[in-house]
């Protein structure tokens, strides 16, 4: 054991994790965005509309995320179109791409499990509203969307850990996340296992806060 | 379409090697995942304080790290810790870990966390009447656990082993860093080659979106099998 280089690592270590955490909250917010709308598509009784948002969920949770993020990364600047448009400020960023692919990956798993909230609400909710004669997109605002985020918070707190460990990949375009730097200090000094802890540590800590987060915002909504 | 040519034109066949490449990954890594659940689960479950903690330090770190982090302590580390051991029983040479073994062994450990919360979730979910009426009919410990219970984890547990399949198949891709050659890092060198990375990659994704489907298929049948009379 290697102490001197675990606490020497844990300054660099714990820079890292800014990036980390800057990347999962952009592309956690884009993501919420993106599962609501195609959230809302699938619920529509338009085939069209339905099926779309049902192949875009299909093919982000079908292939893996980093095949994802090479596709936006190294394929879109291929196409010579998207380079002349002011597109491209934003697709030559390897920052900005990660935190696309990030964003329509989670928004995929995001549409399915508000999808599967907003399909187990009763219809007695929204036909109370109904015969009260409030508007129907009150009654989306006011009754069916607090009630699809009540039930679907344990959910989206798994979804939200499992975003935490994707940014992981963002080192595989030459970010320095915390992965990254981990990745960087175990090649320059051959010391894995020192590494491992110190950044898996901060990896767990960041889990447990957020576990618990989800958890008291489920004591707070009153979830069951 | 020329770049899929078979032989010395196109990339056809390397990709088709990798693609079965990648099945072979996930096939071992969800085997050794299923050994490691087969020691973690009844730790799991245990009473003893001790076990207990090994087993859920076990499962919560790796699921809580991730799995890119995994492969790199077991990239890096591997072949150190083998020499370690080794050494112990006196070998001193360098040994050099092959690409697949480190890289299933690493995918192997991460889906083993899953499939043990699988089965520990699934054998608590069986009714505890089913236990007392084995001990009250005098079964000997081993004939109730392999005809009594294992059946009925089965059923509860292959709808979750299913999504822990998916996971696996897909957190192969992730292996292609130590440069073993499955589809992702075929597609890499293709694409390096031709400077075509988007075709590449969108095949690549193609492909993983054939086994995904196709696992998908194969593993509901085996669900309808296993929760017949249910």
């Amino acid at each position: 054991m290697d102490l001197d280089l675990m606490i020497n690592s844990f300054p660099k270590l714990l820079s890292a994790t800014v990036t980390t955490l800057r990347l999962l909250s952009l592309s956690l917010v884009f993501g919420l965005i993106i599962g609501l709308i195609f959230a809302v598509m699938r619920l529509s009784k338009n085939r069209l509309v339905n099926n779309f948002s049902y192949g875009f969920s299909y093919v982000f949770r079908g292939t893996p995320l980093l095949v994802q993020i090479f596709i936006i990364y190294f394929g879109l600047g291929q196409i010579e179109y998207l380079r002349s448009t002011i597109l491209w400020t934003i697709l030559k960023e390897p920052y900005w791409c990660a935190i696309i692919a990030f964003s329509l990956n989670t928004g995929a798993y995001t549409s399915e499990i508000l999808r599967s909230a907003f399909q187990t609400i009763k219809p007695g909710f929204i036909e109370a509203g109904k015969s009260l004669g409030i508007s129907s997109k009150i009654i989306f605002y006011k009754i069916q969307i607090p009630i699809a985020i009540k039930q679907s918070l344990p959910a989206y707190g798994n979804e939200i850990i499992l975003m935490l460990k994707g940014t992981s990949l963002a080192s595989t375009v030459t970010l320095m996340d915390l992965t990254g730097v981990a990745k960087y200090i175990i090649s320059t000094t051959f010391k894995p296992v020192e590494v491992f802890i110190v950044a898996g540590g901060i990896y767990l800590f960041l889990t447990f806060i957020i576990h618990n987060f989800i958890k008291l915002a489920e004591k707070k909504m009153g979830t069951n | 379409m020329e770049l899929l040519y078979f032989g010395s034109k196109g990339w056809g066949d390397e990709l088709l090697t990798a693609f079965l490449m990648t099945i072979a990954v996930s096939i071992t890594a969800m085997f050794i995942g299923i050994l490691f659940s087969i020691i973690f689960t009844p730790l799991k479950l245990s009473k003893n304080k001790i076990l207990n903690f090994i087993s859920n330090f076990y499962t919560t770190v790796i699921r809580g790290v991730p799995e890119l982090l995994v492969i790199y302590l077991l990239f890096f580390g591997g072949s150190g810790a083998v020499m370690f051991v080794a050494s112990m029983f006196g070998y001193n040479e360098y040994i050099e870990i092959n690409a697949f073994i480190t890289g299933s062994f690493a995918i192997g450990i991460i889906s083993g966390a899953y499939s043990t919360e699988v089965f520990r979730g699934a054998i608590q979910s069986i009714d505890r009447g089913q236990f007392e009426a084995c001990k009250a009919l005098g079964f000997k410990k081993i004939i109730y656990f392999f005809k009594v219970i294992i059946p009925q984890m089965l059923r509860l547990a292959i709808p979750n082993l299913s999504n822990v399949w998916q996971i696996t198949l897909k957190d192969t891709s992730l292996i292609s860093v130590t440069g073993l050659v499955e589809i992702m890092r075929q597609s890499y060198i293709a694409a390096g080659s031709t400077r075509d990375p988007l075709f590449f990659y969108s095949f690549a994704a193609l492909l993983y979106l054939i086994l995904t489907f196709v696992s998908m298929k194969i593993l509901n049948k085996l669900e309808n099998k296993y929760s017949r009379g249910f």
